[in-house]
């Protein structure tokens, strides 16, 4: 089987031409670094990513704080990790890298903090 | 009146890592000034992965990547004003500006490092036919709106432009429960990069229609529908393609125009191409000793490359300030077949510098050349191009002369 992957490991954006029987590369062609068969790997197995998304904040100087995951999730869970994050509400003060969840849904991700709130 | 070497209008990532170059270089009276309440400017609502990676090597959020550069500002004492609008720039560098605080302030500089950014194109650049009712918002706003002040814009969604911010909004309004019902591009090919079509659109589903434009707006109160259309090659809608979608919400990513009112008043020339100053290779605009880095210079597709830049011209602004003057700039970088824009628009021909272009259409397997007079001087293949990435070239002095004008072209 032949597929054509865009790589979102960083800017360049590759467009990756990859040889592939089940989950099994046979060839790529098109990536410009070694992080690109891995990328096209873990896409044909077990698709991942990170998302960033804001947690309400009380007592801050800002209604919110953005957070994002410290590692990529399974595609297919986005949602549920949303829902999970949306039921999450801090006190400010609150400081990059606070964990506001450990291992979400026991997916080996934390949700951190990455923006500082100071109290109002 | 207030006297600094060196004043920094814009504390967004250009200003703030000029600001530490500066202050690096040994250049100790250093003004920030900043319109909102909080350094960092746009990457504070930017609060998407994928920022630093050139830089630290690591996938950061804007906030994180700005916080990084703000702890070391502060660290380092340099002074900032924020809530403070610059209201006029005279080419002899005295600056007017408004500050909450310290009221009417006058500050005569050394130096001006023009940092301000850009802003986004709106509806009425378009002049979009239809009604004008509540739902309509630049990708840039929608997203201050919702990542920064916790108000959501609305739940069926039609996007104009497939700007970067555009994409980025569409994944975001989709993860807060929105419907985004497609993303309409009037060029043949999209403007934003490849990575946002795949993780923000094809990721969840939502369709991009390249050589579509929207031709109508309806709705009275609130948006209640676009009509959408198909454009031949020349942007014209075709008749007959209309489609008409309900929707209570227009998101536009149409463009970004760096923001040079401040510039104009300096007396500094414009180039029409990027809608930023004339700069020669030390950043140094019309006007000796204004310069500009950044968005306001040219928009940038990563932010990790406006730090670089700014710092370039924090090197040569500190030159400039502890040596009185920099090299002599006479030789024009003119931007040739295929190539849209080119920085620096100006060379000495006698030092190494970055040259930065972006080509006029998608590309594929051609090469950037670089001539001075008949030599050449630079040739770079490129298995694709695309308008929607910036190239940067690193051009060598050993290789210039300082007597002919330079030529980019794609061939």
């Amino acid at each position: 089987m032949k597929r054509t992957f865009t790589c979102i490991v960083c800017p360049n954006g590759c467009e990756i031409e990859t040889e592939y029987e089940g989950t099994e590369v046979l060839s790529v062609t098109g990536n410009l670094c070694p992080k690109g068969r891995t990328y096209v790997t873990q896409e044909l197995v077990d698709p991942r990513r990170t998302i960033a998304t804001s947690v309400r904040v009380l007592n801050g100087t800002m209604p919110l704080t953005s957070v994002r995951l410290t590692s990529p999730v399974p595609k297919a869970r986005i949602f549920d990790v949303m829902d999970e994050i949306n039921r999450q509400t801090l006190t400010a003060p609150v400081r990059i890298g606070d964990v506001v969840i450990r291992n979400i849904l026991g997916l080996n991700s934390d949700v951190i903090v990455t923006k500082n709130i100071d109290k109002a | 009146m207030m006297k600094k070497q060196a004043v920094i209008v814009g504390g967004g990532p250009a200003g703030l890592a000029a600001a530490l170059r500066l202050r690096e270089k040994g250049i100790t009276d250093i003004l920030i000034l900043e319109r909102e309440h909080l350094l960092g400017g746009i990457l504070r609502q930017c609060i998407h992965d994928g920022f630093g990676l050139t830089r630290f090597g690591e996938s950061l959020s804007g906030p994180e990547y700005a916080q990084r550069f703000i702890n070391r500002v502060l660290e380092e004492g340099i002074e900032c004003i924020t809530d403070c609008t610059v209201l006029d720039i005279t080419g002899d560098k005295v600056i007017t500006a408004a500050s909450r605080k310290q009221g009417l302030l006058q500050i005569q500089a050394d130096a001006v490092l023009l940092t301000m950014g850009c802003r986004e194109r709106t509806r009425g650049a378009l002049a979009t036919p239809g009604t004008r009712p509540a739902g309509i918002y630049t990708a840039g706003v929608a997203q201050n709106y919702i990542n920064l002040q916790n108000i959501m814009v609305g739940h069926e969604v039609v996007i104009l432009g497939s700007g970067d911010i555009g994409m980025i909004m569409a994944r975001r309004m989709t993860l807060e429960g929105a419907h985004v019902k497609g993303v309409y591009e009037v060029q043949s090919y999209p403007s934003g990069l490849p990575r946002n079509i795949e993780q923000c659109l094809n990721d969840y589903g939502i369709p991009l229609h390249l050589s579509h434009t929207v031709v109508d707006i309806r709705g009275r109160e609130r948006l209640t529908s676009v009509v959408v259309a198909q454009c031949d090659e020349h942007f014209r809608p075709i008749p007959g393609t209309e489609e008409e979608i309900p929707c209570d919400t227009l998101i536009l990513s149409v463009g970004l125009i760096p923001e040079n009112e401040l510039s104009l008043a300096a007396g500094v020339e414009l180039d029409a191409r990027t809608r930023g100053a004339f700069v020669d290779e030390n950043c140094q605009t019309s006007v000796p000793g204004i310069f500009a880095a950044g968005n306001v210079l040219h928009v940038h597709d990563l932010v990790d490359f406006v730090s670089l830049e700014a710092e370039a011209l924090a090197d040569s602004a500190a030159e400039y300030l502890l040596e009185g003057s920099l090299p002599e700039c006479r030789l024009t970088v003119k931007a040739g077949n295929n190539v849209g824009h080119v920085i620096p628009q100006r060379i000495s021909g006698i030092r190494p510098f970055t040259l930065s272009l972006r080509v006029r259409q998608p590309l594929s397997n051609v090469s950037i050349v670089v001539r001075q007079g008949e030599k050449e001087i630079l040739r770079k293949k490129m298995r694709k191009a695309l308008p929607a990435e910036m190239i940067q070239l690193p051009v060598r002095a050993d290789k210039l002369n300082d007597s002919e004008d330079m030529e980019v072209f794609v061939e």
